[in-house]
């Protein structure tokens, strides 16, 4: 994770286009950073909000490859998000997310968390998308794309 | 079984929290019920589940935008319902020809 990016995912395991499922990593940072300076003292646990992002953007990466980068997806809605159990500085995040629906302009995809075989956390998500906005936006997703191990090969096969 | 003002302002009223007494057929989903553009996602999303469809929402913006149609057209509810009938007909009419 590049906390002060915001890149939270750094590695993608699976990507399936057909099944509408992708897996991927995310390295938790150490307990020196300074994320956990304040949350909490003496007590460093993972906020919530950025493992809610952390599903959005595992879920983003699966639009991605769907649209086959022509639309950006942009997070709007969180619904159901359960935090069921604390994630501790330089935990290794397995993070699975699927398609529950394709709408019109809009897709909603179901998340969850894991390290090791526990879960952590879930969600449901709604994301708007829309063609890139800029050409800018569309380099800078191919350049984390090609960061994470995207799997190109996938979309030509899909 | 209910019509499909009927489901769809059942759905609505669960997913607003509108109560159901003042969702009428004459109702429009924005000017009268104050239902937003996020709340509408909720909404289609829903509306797309329980008739099997993907309501092309896209389109209908664009539509409105281009001044090709008005929004009376797709948001007042008979006529959204209307809409629904249309789609899901299509759909019934292509799995029919596909088997």
């Amino acid at each position: 994770m590049q906390l002060e990016t915001f890149q939270l995912i750094d590695r993608i395991v699976e990507l399936n286009l057909d099944a509408k499922t992708i897996v991927v990593e995310a390295y938790v940072p150490p307990a020196s950073h300074s994320v956990f300076a304040g949350h909490f003292p003496g007590y460093p646990i993972m906020p919530g909000v950025l493992l809610t992002e952390a599903m959005a953007q595992s879920s983003g990466w699966l639009i991605l490859g769907l649209t086959k980068f022509e639309r950006m997806p942009f997070l709007a809605m969180v619904k159901e998000a359960k935090m069921r159990g604390f994630v501790s500085p330089g935990s290794t995040l397995t993070i699975d997310a699927k398609i529950e629906h394709e709408g019109s302009g809009f897709t909603v995809t179901s998340a969850k968390v894991r390290v090791g075989k526990e879960l952590k956390c879930n969600a449901e998500l709604t994301f708007r998308h829309i063609p890139f906005p800029n050409p800018d936006l569309r380099v800078h997703m191919d350049a984390m794309a090609n960061r994470i191990g995207f799997p190109q090969q996938a979309m030509s096969n899909g | 079984m209910s019509s499909t003002f009927e489901q769809i302002a059942n759905i609505i009223a669960e997913t607003c929290d509108i109560p159901r007494d003042t969702i009428k057929p004459e109702s429009h989903a924005i000017d009268d019920l104050g239902i937003d553009s996020l709340d509408f996602l909720d909404i289609a999303f829903a509306i797309d589940k329980a008739f099997g469809i993907k309501m092309p929402l896209e389109k209908w913006t664009q539509e409105v935008n281009d001044g090709k149609a008005t929004t009376e057209q797709y948001f007042v509810l008979q006529n959204l319902a209307d809409r629904i009938d249309e789609l899901v007909a299509a759909k019934n009419a292509g799995a029919g020809s596909a088997s």
